[in-house]
This record gives C-alpha cells, structure tokens and sequence, in this order.
C-alpha cells in the first residue's frame, strides 16, 4: 500500500526567530527612550568615518553609543572609540551580516536608560544585511561617490529596505566626476521618496543638516 | 551568502512542525520567496541540499514559489506588479508606487508529511 503524504500549513516566516527577538530589542528600545540607527553599505563606503564624526559631534549634548560588526578585527571600535562614546565591537567570524540576536548579546552590561542614541555599524555587504530586523528606528544606507551612480540598481534590495540614503565621501565628487542627477535618479527609482544626505566625514560638508534630520526624527517617534 | 543559515533556519521549523505531529517525516517543504527577500533562490538551493542532508530528513525537498514584487498603485487603486526590480513603480501606468505589499516573503507555507 503506498500512502499519500499529508499536506498541513505550516505559514511561519524563516526568520520568525531573528524577527522577534529583534521586536522585544525595539521595545526595550523604546522603553529607555533610545533612539536606535543601523547603518548598512558596501566595505570602504565611509560608515565609520560617517559614524566617527556623528558620535563627536553627538557627544557634545547627548550619550550616543554604538555597536560595530565585522568579521574580523576591532580596527573599527578602536577608531570609533576615539569619539569618547560607549563601543563595542562585534566580531561574526564568517558571518556576512549582523542579527538580532549578535546586537542583545553585545548589549549585555550596558544600561540602556543611560544612553540616547545607539548606532549599529553592520558588516560591509549589501546583500545579505537587508533580510535582518536588528530592532532599529531608522535604517541608513550609505554609498560613497567613489563606488558609482548605479549601486542602488545593482543592489535594489538593500536600497528598498533602507529608510535614509547618505552619499559620502563628497568631498571627493569632482574628483571622481560623480554624476549626482543620475545617482539621485538611482536611488529614487529603487526607493521613491527616500531622504538623500551629503556628507563628507573629512571636511564635515552635509553633517549638520544630517543630525538635525535625525534630531527631527527622534522628535518624530 | 547568508542562504545556508536560512536553510538552516527552514529545517529548523520543519523539525519543530514535525514534531508536533507526531515526528512524521517531512517529505517536502513548501517555502514562499519574495523576490525583494534578500534570498537568491539558487544559492538557496544548493544550501539547501548540504544542510537537507545533515538533518532529520536527508531526503526531503524544497520547493519554491517565487514572489514577484508588487506595489499599491494610488492612480490606479490596485495591486501591481513593479515595472522592473529597479524600478518602484507602477507597470501599468507608470506612476511612483513606493508602498511594496508583495515580495518580502520569506515563509514556509506548508509540508507534506509521510503518513
């Protein structure tokens, strides 16, 4: 006798487990009214040089911190440490991207009431990073002007997930003969509507205008 | 590359809703793939397979429904598939179309279970 298999619904999402642990971060978030930003991009776009100026010029009113992803080394938590803010550093070995799971791990000992603002510095990749919640209020993507007007065509994905888009490295445009109509045009195609910044972390260009927007949208939540 | 920690993952659930009925053998998982999950099918399953067979049921089989991307079109009041992956708007009249209601899944709907 051969038998039929039994067909049952199953509906769970994969990543059910990353998905509520990243929910509880949230409430915690919101609950010690931290204001919680990720950053994603391809290696060598500038996140911790971005991040770097963003806690020192942060730290000057307010208790940022921030987590940091790689795979290997601390070089990053060492640099982003000189902004005299809380860093940890979060080392995946092989793991191409962070989840939720790495960010409650590396929280421990830290009292969130302490702090106002937590950044999470992911690992270089614009694929793998855009298919997990890490419990964050805004998500930016960052693409240098040395990388080419067409990433955000190349990896819509990430780009569609992100809330912000920070070009930096701006300094840098006409030496680059950067196309900025047609890097604006990207990124609007793959994520209509989504807010645009220019920054340098060297010369400072565009950083003011960044933390009053993200001033605003702390407000906001 | 993160598809073998998601094929990991799949097994997992499929172990876990075995489990709970019994301990049948999966024969097949049903998963729903969004075309903006972040997930290349292919990679997928070749993943898949390595981790298939280090786990309670080394022969079971994936199969995959794809999900295109679709947006609500606010000109046209409906559902639309997007004109192209790079393109966030409306493939039939050509209006932005931010709003994505279709194209993130990554879920497994359903197995079939040896009786």
């Amino acid at each position: 006798m051969t038998s039929t298999p039994r067909i049952v619904e199953v509906r769970q999402n994969v990543l059910k487990r990353n998905d509520e642990i990243a929910r509880a971060l949230r409430q915690r978030f919101q609950d010690a009214g931290l204001f919680v930003v990720s950053l994603v991009s391809s290696p060598g776009a500038g996140k911790t040089a971005f991040l770097e100026k963003t806690l020192t010029l942060l730290k000057q009113q307010y208790r940022p911190a921030a987590l940091v992803g790689d795979l290997a080394t601390d070089n990053d938590a060492a640099r982003l440490a000189r902004s005299q803010a809380p860093v940890k550093q979060i080392t995946t070995g092989t793991l191409c991207h962070l989840e939720a799971a790495m960010v409650e791990r590396a929280l421990e000992g830290w009292n969130l009431s302490d702090l106002d603002f937590l950044f999470i510095e992911n690992v270089g990749n614009l694929v793998c990073p855009a298919s997990y919640d890490l419990g964050e209020e805004l998500r930016l993507v960052l693409l240098s002007v040395t990388e080419g007007e067409d990433k955000p065509l190349k990896y819509p994905t990430i780009f569609n997930s992100a809330d912000v888009a920070i070009i930096t490295k701006i300094d840098l445009a006409d030496a680059v003969e950067f196309d900025r109509d047609a890097a604006y045009r990207n990124i609007e195609a793959v994520r209509p509507g989504m807010r645009i910044f220019e920054a340098s972390a060297k010369t400072g260009t565009g950083l003011e205008s960044w933390l009053r927007f993200l001033m605003t949208a702390t407000r906001d939540t | 590359m993160h598809e073998l920690s998601i094929a990991l993952n799949i097994l997992e659930i499929a172990e876990e809703e075995s489990e709970q009925r019994g301990s049948a053998p999966v024969e097949i998982i049903h998963l729903k793939l969004g075309a903006l999950s972040g997930v290349v099918k292919e990679a997928l399953v070749s993943a898949f397979q390595l981790a298939a067979e280090q786990s309670a049921f080394p022969h079971c089989q994936l199969m995959i429904e794809e999900i295109p991307a679709a947006v609500y079109c606010v000109q046209c009041n409906a559902e639309r598939p997007v004109a192209g992956p790079q393109w966030f708007c409306c493939s039939a009249c050509g209006s932005i179309a931010p709003d994505v209601i279709r194209g993130r899944e990554l879920q497994v709907s359903a197995l079939e279970l040896a009786q």
